[in-house]
């Protein structure tokens, strides 16, 4: 990143998702207590919190890698239900970027990006073959586009998971902790192309402890711990003045160093 | 600002002249202990006292021509090669073609095709790969049937009773590899399902047909089946002994590929989900041609096996590549030379086997994308 200036406020539309008194468990578990939340169109949301808060399970429910067992999740006016349809027509606009890549080793870069489009969005190959360069060089790797994910670095197979997620043009984007598995020097080249899909407009879920990018991208902050929302703020407000205990001995736990 | 030193790396070096050369890999590899001493030392010994003995009779002495055992009897410090190839017909393709000369191009024609759609397969620079593939997994079959088997096209019927030899062991070995493998595949996933049912029926039918014994499964296929059915209706012996082997080899294969499906990290399949890819594509483009890559060394395992099993079909009284050498071993004109016999036939079970096996292991390094290059 090379400022730290905040990006200008995203011009918000409709609600995307709207999640509705959300609960799961898993066995006796309760991981996710009483979850409301609204997400608009063009909004940018970092979710931050200690490990087992229950941050990936939620934004994992939006896309139903995890299902629930109480409320309701409408993603672009479509209930998730057990019905595979919808879960299949949620799926092809929501995108999701993981900790650890899951890109796939047996086919080559441009194959990662090719594949869904072709088989899911009925894309033409040479057609997917074009719009999966133009992502390649948006994340700046076209000239790895015949390379397996096994020869390149992290850095590289993190912005070559979003390109592959970019290809089936999706409306939302889910981002899993998308920095935690690189090595440091890696970090930056990840973020700068999240930030730069904040720029175009997209709307963003991120669970991510990278604070300087929550400051300077999003929208909305939110804390959550022991499976609920604790607080969400504004990030200079969020930063400068938590309001809640919680929220202030976690912020002050990782910005101590 | 001060100034800023530039880092040279330092240059590499040669390594000293005691660490490479061939007296330093003797020292290190054969002598580096006493105990290796000891076992090189051994491994000569044996080596020295059992090998050049062999050679000589097996090569050097040995009896090549000729076409009765007086040959053999004159020289008897060498083998008997003569009874190999006398016979030879009779070994490889059984008595049927082996009595009718007339007949002998059809099973020469089918393992000359089927050696020139396999060689070219092996390497890798050969075109139209897919095509050569499916004409040996697709249309080879079929030929083979209307060939060996016959009865269309002016081509007499032979009689499979008297099929035998390496024909029979190839015939039974390849419908078994062909047909277990897409079997295998599927119960692999139906063992992984999340349906109770299917899962349940994929579970009884691995573990019943990996419980029982080949022998077994062979003996009541071809002695138990004819009671099941009304008296007239008869199934082929060999089409019988072919069922049986599929039923116990894809039990087998598909332990082999849920070994493979299992080794897949679970954010694979998670990945293609967050695509919008069903289960179907998620399986035949993502989860599938990884585990079958991960599992093609256990796969090969069970083919190996499977191609030496053959044999057992001797309870039920066909004559295949081994018995076929120790029926005709046993015969009143080579009584005597059983060694030869079995040397002939573990020497071919060896040649396949082994091609089985190099070949796998070229596909795995083939399949190896992780290798940095």
């Amino acid at each position: 990143m090379t400022t730290d200036t905040q990006m200008a406020p995203a011009e918000l539309g409709e609600s995307i998702i709207t999640i509705d008194g959300l609960n799961k468990w898993y066995g006796q578990f309760h991981v996710l207590k009483d979850i409301d939340l609204d997400v608009k169109r063009g909004e940018r949301i970092v979710i931050c919190g200690p490990s087992g808060s229950g941050k990936s399970t939620l934004i994992r429910c939006i896309n139903r890698l995890e299902t629930h067992q109480e409320g309701s999740i409408v993603v672009d006016g479509i209930e998730l239900t057990d019905d595979t349809k919808h879960i299949n027509d949620i799926r092809r606009e929501v995108g999701m970027v993981f900790q650890h890549f899951n890109l796939f080793p047996h086919l080559t870069v441009l194959e990662n990006c090719t594949l869904a489009p072709i088989w899911v969005r009925k894309t033409p190959k040479r057609e997917a073959e074009e719009l999966a360069m133009q992502y390649l060089e948006r994340v700046k790797i076209p000239e790895q586009a015949n390379k397996y994910p096994g020869q390149l670095s992290g850095g590289q197979q993190q912005r070559v998971a979003i390109a592959r997620s970019l290809c089936m043009n999706p409306r939302v984007m889910l981002f899993d902790e998308p920095t935690s598995a690189l090595d440091p020097e890696m970090i930056a080249e990840v973020l700068d192309v999240m930030v730069g899909l904040a720029e175009d407009g997209m709307t963003m879920l991120c669970v991510t402890h990278e604070m300087g990018f929550a400051r300077k991208v999003a929208n909305r902050v939110i804390f959550m711990d022991g499976g609920q929302i604790v607080e969400q703020n504004e990030p200079e407000e969020f930063f400068n003045n938590p309001q809640n205990d919680r929220t202030q001995l976690f912020l002050s736990q990782i910005l101590q160093h | 600002m001060a100034d800023v030193k530039t880092f040279v790396p330092a240059p590499d070096r040669a390594p000293p002249s005691s660490a490479v050369g061939p007296i330093a890999w003797i020292r290190d590899n054969l002598f580096g202990s006493i105990g290796s001493s000891i076992a090189t030392l051994v491994f000569f010994y044996l080596f020295f006292s059992y090998v050049p003995p062999f050679v000589e009779w097996a090569l050097i002495n040995a009896n090549w021509t000729g076409s009765d055992r007086s040959v053999c009897e004159a020289n008897a410090a060498g083998a008997c090669w003569t009874f190999i190839n006398v016979r030879l017909e009779q070994i490889l393709f059984g008595l049927y073609f082996a009595s009718n000369p007339d007949e002998l191009w059809r099973p020469t024609l089918i393992f000359i095709l089927f050696f020139a759609l396999l060689l070219p397969l092996l390497f890798e620079k050969t075109p139209g790969k897919k095509w050569l593939t499916i004409a040996l997994l697709g249309v080879f079959p079929v030929v083979f049937y209307f060939v060996v088997y016959g009865g269309y096209f002016g081509i007499s019927q032979s009689n499979t009773t008297q099929w035998g030899g390496f024909l029979l062991t190839f015939a039974l070995a390849f419908v078994g590899i062909l047909l277990a493998l897409p079997i295998g595949i599927l119960l692999a996933l139906g063992r992984r399902s999340e349906l109770p049912v299917i899962r349940s029926i994929c579970v009884i039918y691995i573990e019943f047909w990996r419980g029982t014994p080949l022998i077994t499964i062979l003996f009541m296929a071809s002695v138990m089946l004819p009671l099941f059915f009304p008296a007239g209706v008869e199934f082929d012996k060999v089409v019988r002994a072919m069922i049986g082997i599929t039923l116990f080899q894809s039990a087998y294969t598909a332990e082999a590929v849920r070994g493979g499906l299992a080794a897949i990290p679970k954010g694979q399949s998670e990945a293609a989900m967050a695509l919008g890819l069903g289960y179907w594509r998620r399986t035949v483009f993502i989860t599938l041609p990884q585990a079958l890559k991960i599992s093609i060394p256990s796969i090969v395992n069970t083919f190996i096996a499977l191609f030496k099993d053959t044999s057992l079909v001797s309870i039920i009284g066909l004559l295949d590549l081994l018995n076929m050498a120790q029926t005709t071993a046993r015969s009143m004109e080579w009584k005597g030379y059983d060694i030869e016999a079995f040397l002939f036939a573990g020497f071919v079970y060896w040649a396949f086997c082994y091609g089985m096996s190099r070949y796998s292991q070229n596909l795995e390094r083939k399949l190896d994308t992780n290798r940095r290059n």
